[in-house]
């Protein structure tokens, strides 16, 4: 490294929020990680701007208790990077990617730059094999795939966690050899990452699995650290090593409001509601991270979970997940009130990579069929429900009361199971004919003939 | 060549100071590197620059060169069946250089300097040409010639030319000379400042429909080709999918899928479907006349807000040709938004919503640079425009939407409702419009189909079917009286008969001119045949029980476009089957 990087420099000029200014600086590059040293105290940091001589920095610890006069300011002269190898497996870092689980440190095979690099988009390859979880709403009507990058939106008080868990625990990926698991908190609470811990050891993919922990009462800014680290583990595991990998990324509502703090503090143009204008930019540069590509054995599959603030799907952290990720899987506060777990409101649910991952030699011929004629006449539950409500039950045709039947069915039977329960996927499918047969066939236009005959009559 | 040294760095923006010789506009390369920039803005010595690339390390004092030329595509053979990124680089080349990911600092050509073409000239010594005139042919690939035009720029008396052989493009094809003795040496391709549209003669109103196979959109909501339309819709509403079954089936002579700012998945999926697919009318795979631009979300903001130009530069050269070119931007919401992050950090002031003040105006360049023109020597081309918008929460108010919906002429709404009850596409029948229908009319006219007739039956129908529903909502189906529900009854068989189609299917996916008419056709009949019976007494639940009703609705599924004459046996069946209706109420 050259030397002029090694300088220390005496003193912050200004420091604001989670934002340090430093003056006289010469030759710091942008996106340049700084360490920040003061009477013992460590801190890192990253430059987010520089111009001529002065460069401002942001703290990934926050610059509580900082002493302008203090404070020494290390340039590296390098972007972050994360040493990673395969001893990182089964081990616990911090949000910024250093082991805390005390360990000792991880005997590097390479170093790579957090940030990563777009994968070429002639490099993809297009994902089709699907992930069995083992829970119907999402096997059956959101099919997940391995390379996909699905969120599961959800409202405080409602069991994200619970489905995430029981996903990484039935989740039939290839075999286990080559299957990891990478799980990042982001800003949660100690109690639920205790939760996943514990449902971890349970499902026995604890030596599967990698932890990068921001817990609620880590450094705030650290956080938009984290799933960079997460994802360029990710990375290696699945384009060096061949592995297929699952990330969890928990809570990114999370990470956006500290990507809001940041923005702020530079005093940044807001777009919606005081978020960046380039949250969209930034969110893709995480989700992005995900699929397959040609050539390579391994994959990374997504499973992003976020908070919508109010339980609005609007609201700008959803909304541009949404435009970016292939689907989502939506939690509704009705059906949790109703005692159905997992409370997945399928209408609003969707898997937009399924198509190719379910049928004939993937899940059974019947499922694309079935899948849509679930879809549909669930569809006209709600609007027969909501008929129902205005001109009373008695006033509804026979065919809307045996619908009703069907949606009452639907939701006791297909969508409810127990946390523990790991459905085959034939029994996915068969749950889904028999809660059919409450509709009469003439009603049943989205399956084919065959179909009715083979599966619905049985 | 201009030069300046950087001085400030944030994100994909940079300025230099001690500037000199730069200007708006130009490319410009960093530092050792040579990252490729171009300047957006300029004062006293100070130049701004967006950067097309990553620029993490870069710092200040480092030199920042000019190139004297604005940032510019290449124009000429080798551009069909290929994957570029925002600014024309080739991601196929990049790939066999870099392996699976994109890293800074690649600078292949975009048009391959070593592959040979086969040109057929077409000009002699002595000749006098001028702009976009034909200097020869190459067959770039088995459906599409390639025409070899003389740059907008150049004319004059052609002193040399060579023989018809193999050639690469960067070999000098031919020597012109202008009144002033001036000498230019054409190439096999030329270069195109990205953000110049191409000059044209003039411009001509259109006549012919864009053919999509779509039935919604050719019936219902034609566009014409030529014509610029918009599709809004909330996530999930299917704007992609409606997007690629635009670009697989729509009669245009070249397809420009434009991926700005989207997901990297769907940008594979083009690229391992599209050679599979075959044109429904050369029977030729649809990737020999498709070019991609693929800048994804994750890729430089930058990159995205050019790829759009990138795009349209492309469409402006092939429609020089004489070809109906059809782009598809998807989505320019992402286009927009890259506007209002690189405004951002150029800390200019807002309007609406954060976007910049210019963004109506850059959104009219854009949409503008559509149409159909008459280029030189008689060639009529087209260049047709469908834009995907994103509005954030599907709130078609927001300023994209807005303003986007002042410079189209056709409306593709899609409807989260319709998406969420899986009516494919969710094209919305009461949102949308086109003021392109009566302008081709005229070509359904001469396939002997008298489409004006039956759209104007069908969306009587489709308006007093949402009228019907809200009383419906009030008081129940069954409160209305049986002619008002034969009305809905009717309607059911046009959405779920005609106007969903299934993009997945081998059969439904592309839906023939004739099979469209028949199928509307049909679904009409059967209305009137019924409330014949209906004021004959017959109840509305034995007409429906008819085992015809829900074979209408299958009927895209089940014939296909070579089985036009099974529609007779449809009509027949309908016939038989309300005749004996008749006999058992006698």
């Amino acid at each position: 490294m050259d030397n002029i990087y090694q300088k220390k420099l005496i003193g912050a000029q200004e420091i604001t929020g989670p934002l340090l200014i430093v003056e006289g600086i010469q030759n710091v590059g942008f996106g340049e990680m700084i360490e920040i040293e003061q009477e013992g105290m460590k801190r890192l940091g990253r430059v987010l701007e520089v111009s001529g001589d002065r460069a401002v920095c942001q703290v990934f610890e926050g610059t509580s208790g900082i002493d302008r006069e203090k404070v020494r300011i290390r340039f590296t002269g390098t972007p972050m990077k994360l040493p990673v190898s395969l001893e990182m497996v089964g081990r616990v870092f911090d949000g910024v990617g250093r082991p805390i689980d005390g360990g000792g440190e991880v005997m590097a095979e390479f170093e790579r730059d957090i940030n990563g690099a777009p994968l070429n988009p002639d490099a993809r390859a297009y994902p089709h094999e699907n992930i069995i979880t083992g829970i119907s709403a999402i096997d059956g009507i959101t099919t997940l795939i391995r390379g996909q990058k699905l969120p599961i939106f959800s409202g405080s008080g409602l069991p994200h966690n619970e489905i995430a868990a029981q996903i990484v625990n039935q989740a039939k990926i290839a075999t286990k050899e080559n299957f990891n698991i990478i799980f990042a908190s982001l800003g949660i609470k100690a109690d639920t990452a205790s939760f996943f811990q514990r449902k971890f050891e349970e499902g026995g993919a604890i030596d599967r699995l990698i932890t990068f922990q921001n817990l609620a009462d880590s450094p705030t800014i650290e956080r938009l650290i984290t799933p960079r680290c997460a994802l360029t583990a990710a990375e290696y595991l699945a384009f060096d090593k061949g592995r297929h990998v699952l990330v969890i990324l928990t809570d990114l509502t999370n990470y956006c409001e500290a990507l809001r703090e940041v923005s702020t503090a530079r005093g940044e143009v807001p777009s919606r509601k005081g978020y960046p204008g380039y949250l969209y930019s930034d969110l893709a540069t995480l989700y992005e991270r995900t699929g397959r590509a040609e050539g390579k054995k391994g994959s990374i599959t997504q499973l992003p979970i976020l908070t919508m603030p109010n339980d609005d799907i609007t609201h700008p952290i959803p909304d541009l997940t949404g435009y970016i990720t292939e689907g989502q899987v939506v939690l509704s506060r009705e059906l949790h009130q109703k005692g159905i777990y997992p409370p997945i409101d399928i209408l609003s649910s969707l898997s937009r990579l399924m198509k190719d991952g379910i049928g004939e030699g993937q899940t059974r011929k019947d499922h694309p069929n079935l899948y849509s004629q679930l879809y549909a006449s669930y569809s006209r539950v709600q609007r027969i429900r909501s008929l129902a409500s205005i001109i009373g039950e008695d006033e509804l045709s026979e065919t809307d009361r045996r619908y009703l039947k069907f949606g009452e069915d639907f939701e006791v039977k297909f969508l409810k199971q127990d946390s523990r329960e790991a459905r085959r996927i034939e029994e996915t499918l068969d749950i889904g004919w028999e809660v059919l047969r409450d509709i009469p066939e003439s009603e049943l236009t989205r399956v084919s003939k065959n179909e009715i005959q083979e599966f619905w009559r049985k | 060549m201009g030069e300046g040294i950087l001085y400030r760095v944030s994100g994909p923006i940079i300025s230099t100071k001690k500037t000199s010789g730069i200007v708006m506009n130009e490319e410009v390369r960093i530092g050792e590197e040579g990252l490729i920039g171009e300047v957006i803005g300029i004062n006293a010595e100070e130049a701004t620059i967006q950067v097309y690339e990553d620029t993490t390390g870069i710092r200040p004092g480092i030199k920042v060169y000019g190139t004297n030329k604005p940032l510019s595509v290449e124009l000429g053979p080798g551009l069909l069946s290929q994957t570029f990124d925002g600014i024309q680089r080739p991601l196929t080349v990049i790939k066999k250089e870099q392996g699976i990911f994109v890293k800074r600092g690649a600078k292949p050509p975009p048009l391959s300097r070593e592959k040979e073409w086969k040109v057929d000239i077409q000009i002699k010594e002595g000749d006098i040409i001028g702009p976009n005139s034909i200097i020869g042919e190459v067959k770039e690939t088995t459906l599409v010639k390639h025409r070899i035009l003389v740059p907008p720029d150049a004319m004059g008396k052609v002193v040399e030319i060579i023989e018809s052989s193999t050639y690469k493009v960067n070999d000098t094809i031919c020597i012109l000379q202008d009144e002033e003795g001036e000498k230019r040496e054409l190439k096999l391709f030329h270069s195109w400042p990205v953000r110049k549209k191409r000059p044209f003669i003039k411009r001509l109103p259109p006549e012919e429909i864009l053919f999509t196979g779509q039935r919604v959109i050719d019936s219902i909501f034609p566009i014409a080709k030529g014509g610029v339309a918009a599709i809004p819709g909330g996530f999930g509403t299917g704007k992609t999918v409606t997007q690629h079954s635009l670009a697989k089936w729509a009669d245009a002579d070249i397809i420009i899928y434009i991926g700005c700012g989207e997901r990297g998945n769907e940008m594979a999926e083009v690229l391992e479907e599209f050679p599979k697919l075959k044109d429904p009318r050369s029977g030729k795979s649809i990737m020999e006349r498709t070019i991609l631009i693929a800048n994804t979300s994750n890729m430089p903001v930058t990159a995205r807000e050019s790829s759009i130009y990138t795009g349209i530069t492309i469409g402006e050269y092939f429609r020089d040709m004489g070809y109906d070119v059809a782009i598809m931007a998807d989505s320019t919401s992402r286009w927009a938004e890259a506007l209002r992050e690189i405004s951002g950090r150029m800390e200019e002031m807002p309007a609406e919503r954060g976007f910049p003040a210019y963004l109506g105006s850059r959104l009219a360049e854009f949409y503008e640079r559509g149409g159909r023109m008459e280029v030189a020597e008689g060639r009529v081309g087209s260049v047709s425009i469908i834009g995907a918008v994103s509005p954030p929460g599907g709130d078609f108010s927001e300023p994209v939407t807005t303003h986007t919906k002042h410079f189209i002429r056709a409306l593709w709404a899609l409807d989260t409702e319709l998406a969420y009850s899986r009516h494919y596409p969710a094209i919305s029948w009461t949102e949308s419009y086109s003021e392109y229908f009566e302008e081709i009319i005229g070509w359904w006219e001469r396939e002997g189909i008298d489409m004006e007739n039956l759209r104007n039956r069908v969306m009587g129908i489709l308006m007093e079917e949402s009228h019907l529903q809200q009383i419906a909502q009030l008081v129940g189906e069954r409160a209305l009286p049986e002619g008002e529900r034969l009305t809905l009854k009717v309607a059911e068989l046009i959405k779920e008969g005609f106007l969903q189609q299934n993009a997945l299917s081998k059969v439904d996916a592309y839906c023939s001119p004739k099979k469209q008419f028949r199928m509307l056709k049909v679904i009409l009949d059967f209305g009137e045949t019924a409330r014949d019976l209906l004021n004959e007494g017959i109840p509305l639940f034995k007409i429906i029980e008819l085992p015809i009703f829900s074979e209408i609705k299958r009927m895209g599924e089940d014939i296909r476009n070579d089985e036009i004459d099974k529609f007779d046996k449809l009509e027949d069946k309908l016939n038989k089957e309300f005749e004996e209706l008749r006999k058992e109420y006698g």
